[in-house]
C-alpha cells in the first residue's frame, strides 16, 4: 500500500513535469519546486549523516558512535590523536565559509574560499597535465604504416585498416590544432589544413550530438517505462 | 496598369510551407509514441558489440575467481535508464565469478542506486543458493562528499575516508574490508558515471596515480570525452549509454532492460531522422519560393 501511494505520487509528478512540453503552467512550476526542494533536502541529509558526522564529530570523539582507531585512542588517553586535529581546522574553515551569511563579517569567507580554490587548482593541474596532456600526446604518436600479423604472416586487409585509422587520427589532431592556431593567418596550405580541421570538428560535434540525443531519449524511455509498467501496470 | 496576380501555390508547396511551420508539440507527440509503443512489443534487433564493449566484458571475465573489486556509483536516478542495466548485469557477472564487491558513491544518490542494483542481482535464482552475505561477499560504504579529493585520499587510506558504511557499521569491522588500505588491495575498479565527479576524475586521480586497472560505464552524453582513455589504455573497457548496456547484455548473455529499451530507442531515432530530412526539404522548398 505505501509503495502504491508513493508510485502514484511519482506518476503524477512525472506527468506534471512532462506538461511543460505543452506549455509553461502552474502544475509544472509546482512539480519543479517539489523536485528542487526534495533534492536539496536529500543532499543535505546525505552530506550531514554520511560525510560530516563520520568525518568530523565521530573522529574528534564528540559522538562516540564509531569504534575506529581514533576513538579508541581518545578513550584510552582522553586526548585526540594528533592527526585528528586537522579535522578541527577543516571545521573552522567550514564555519568561516558560513559567515558569508552575515554581511558585516562576510569577508572572512574569502579565506576558506581561497584555500579551496588554491588546493583544488593545485590538485587538478597535475592531474590534467599527467592524464589529459602527457598521456594523450604520447598515445597520439602513431606509425602511419601499422602491419598486423596473424600466425606470423602479414594480414594486408587488417594492416591497411589499422594504418588508415592511425592516419585519420594523426591528420585529425594536426589539422584540429592548426584550426585553433590564430597567430598565423589562415591562408594557403595553412588555411587548407585549418579547413580540414573544421571538418574534423564538425564530425566530432555531430557524433557528440547524436550521442546526446540518444542519452536524452534514454531518460524519457525510463520515465515512460515507469509510467506504463510500475504505475499503470500496462506492461508485463 | 494592373499588376498580374501571383500564381496560386501548388498543393505540394503548400504542404511543405505548412510542414516548415509545424507545431513542435506534434513532433513531441510522435517522439512519445515512438518511445512508448515499442515497449508493448518484444522487439529484438541484432546488437553488434563494439570492441570497447567486448573489452569491458572480457576484463571482468579475465579476473581470477574471488577477486576484490571496488565499484563507484557516481550517478543519480535520472541517469538510471542508461546505467542501471549495466550495473545489474555487472553485479551478476562479478557474483558468478565469486568476486568480493565493495561499493561506494561520490554522488549522494549513488549508494541508493547501488542498493537497487544489488537487490536486483541477488534476487536472481542463481545467486540465492550461494547465500551471499553482506559484509563478507559485498558491502556498501555509502556516499562521501569531496569529489576528486575523496578519490585522491583513497590512494592513501580507504577506511579513514569511509569510516562507516551505508548502514552505519564501522568500516573496519566488516570482514570484507580486512587488509584493505588503498587501491593496491583491490584487483579491479569499476565506475558508473554520468558527469562530474566521474570517470575522468577516476582516471586522473586513481588509475594514473596508483596504476589500478579500471573499466567504466558512462551515459551516452558523457562517453565521447572518455573514449580517448580507452584508446590510450587508461580504461580497459567502456560502455556508452543504453547501446553500451545492450551490448554488454548481449555479450554476457544476460538479456535485460538495456536490450528491451533499444527497440524504443531505434524507432525514436528513425522518427528523428525522418523529421530532420523532411524539415530540410521543407526549408529548401519554402526558401526557394521566397
Amino acid at each position: 500500500m505505501p509503495d502504491m501511494v508513493s508510485i502514484t505520487i511519482a506518476g503524477f509528478l512525472t506527468l506534471g513535469i512532462m506538461s511543460f512540453v505543452y506549455k509553461d503552467n502552474p502544475i509544472y512550476k509546482l512539480c519543479e519546486s517539489v523536485f528542487i526542494g526534495v533534492s536539496a533536502g536529500y543532499w543535505f541529509v546525505s552530506i550531514f549523516y554520511q560525510s560530516m558526522l563520520p568525518q568530523l564529530t565521530d573522529k574528534i570523539g564528540l559522538t562516540g558512535e564509531l569504534t575506529d582507531s581514533a576513538l579508541a585512542y581518545y578513550r584510552q588517553t582522553g586526548r585526540l590523536a594528533s592527526g585528528q586535529w586537522f579535522n578541527l581546522i577543516a571545521a573552522g574553515l567550514g564555519i568561516m565559509m558560513l559567515l558569508r551569511l552575515l554581511p558585516k563579517i562576510g569577508w572572512i569567507s574569502r579565506w576558506p574560499l581561497a584555500f579551496v580554490i588554491g588546493s583544488i587548482a593545485g590538485l587538478r593541474l597535475i592531474g590534467e597535465l599527467q592524464t589529459n596532456i602527457m598521456k594523450q600526446v604520447k598515445e597520439s604518436i602513431l606509425p602511419l604504416w601499422a602491419p598486423q600479423y596473424i600466425d606470423g604472416s602479414l594480414n594486408l586487409g587488417s594492416s591497411i585498416g589499422h594504418s588508415l585509422t592511425n592516419f585519420v587520427l594523426v591528420v585529425g589532431i594536426l589539422t584540429g590544432v592548426i584550426y585553433f592556431f590564430f597567430s598565423k593567418e589562415h591562408k594557403g596550405v595553412f588555411g587548407g589544413a585549418a579547413k580540414v580541421g573544421i571538418w574534423f570538428l564538425m564530425v566530432t560535434f555531430g557524433a557528440a550530438f547524436g550521442l546526446t540525443v540518444m542519452s536524452r531519449m534514454s531518460l524519457l524511455i525510463g520515465r515512460i517505462d515507469f509510467l506504463l509498467r510500475d504505475w499503470l501496470h500496462w506492461l508485463g | 496598369m494592373s499588376r498580374p496576380n501571383p500564381p496560386a501555390p501548388s498543393s505540394g508547396q503548400g504542404f511543405w510551407e505548412k510542414f516548415a511551420k509545424l507545431d513542435r508539440r506534434i513532433i513531441f507527440g510522435f517522439i512519445f509514441l515512438a518511445l512508448a509503443l515499442p515497449l508493448f512489443f518484444t522487439i529484438r534487433q541484432p546488437i553488434p558489440v563494439s570492441p570497447e564493449g567486448k573489452a569491458y566484458y572480457q576484463a571482468i571475465e579475465n579476473l581470477p575467481a574471488g577477486s576484490k573489486v571496488l565499484l563507484s556509483f557516481d550517478f543519480d536516478p535520472p541517469s538510471s535508464p542508461e546505467l542501471q542495466p549495466m550495473a545489474e548485469a555487472t553485479f551478476k557477472q562479478l557474483f558468478t565469478k565469486n568476486c568480493k564487491l565493495v561499493v561506494i558513491g561520490l554522488w549522494p544518490q549513488g549508494p541508493q542506486q547501488a542498493e537497487r542494483a544489488l537487490a536486483s542481482a541477488l534476487r536472481d535464482p542463481q545467486f540465492s543458493d550461494k547465500k551471499l552475505e553482506y559484509g563478507v561477499n559485498y558491502a556498501n560504504l555509502g556516499f562521501m562528499a569531496g569529489d576528486e579529493v575523496v578519490i585522491q585520499k583513497m590512494n592513501s587510506d580507504i577506511p579513514s575516508t569511509f569510516p562507516s558504511d551505508y548502514k552505519g557499521n564501522a568500516t573496519s569491522s566488516l570482514p570484507i574490508m580486512q587488509g584493505v588500505k588503498n587501491y593496491k588491495n583491490f584487483d579491479f575498479i569499476i565506475n558508473f558515471s554520468s558527469g562530474f565527479v566521474g570517470t575522468r576524475e577516476w582516471v586522473q586521480f586513481c588509475v594514473d596515480r596508483s596504476g589500478a586497472k579500471m573499466i567504466a560505464g558512462n551515459t551516452a552524453v558523457q562517453a565521447p570525452e572518455n573514449y580517448p582513455y580507452y584508446r590510450s589504455g587508461q580504461l580497459k573497457g567502456l560502455l556508452a549509454g543504453m547501446k553500451g548496456a545492450a551490448e554488454y547484455e548481449t555479450v554476457s548473455n544476460q538479456p535485460g532492460k538495456g536490450l528491451t529499451f533499444m527497440g524504443s530507442q531505434s524507432v525514436a531515432h528513425l522518427i528523428v531522422m525522418l523529421f530532420v530530412i523532411l524539415g530540410n526539404i521543407a526549408y529548401f522548398v519554402s526558401g526557394r519560393k521566397r
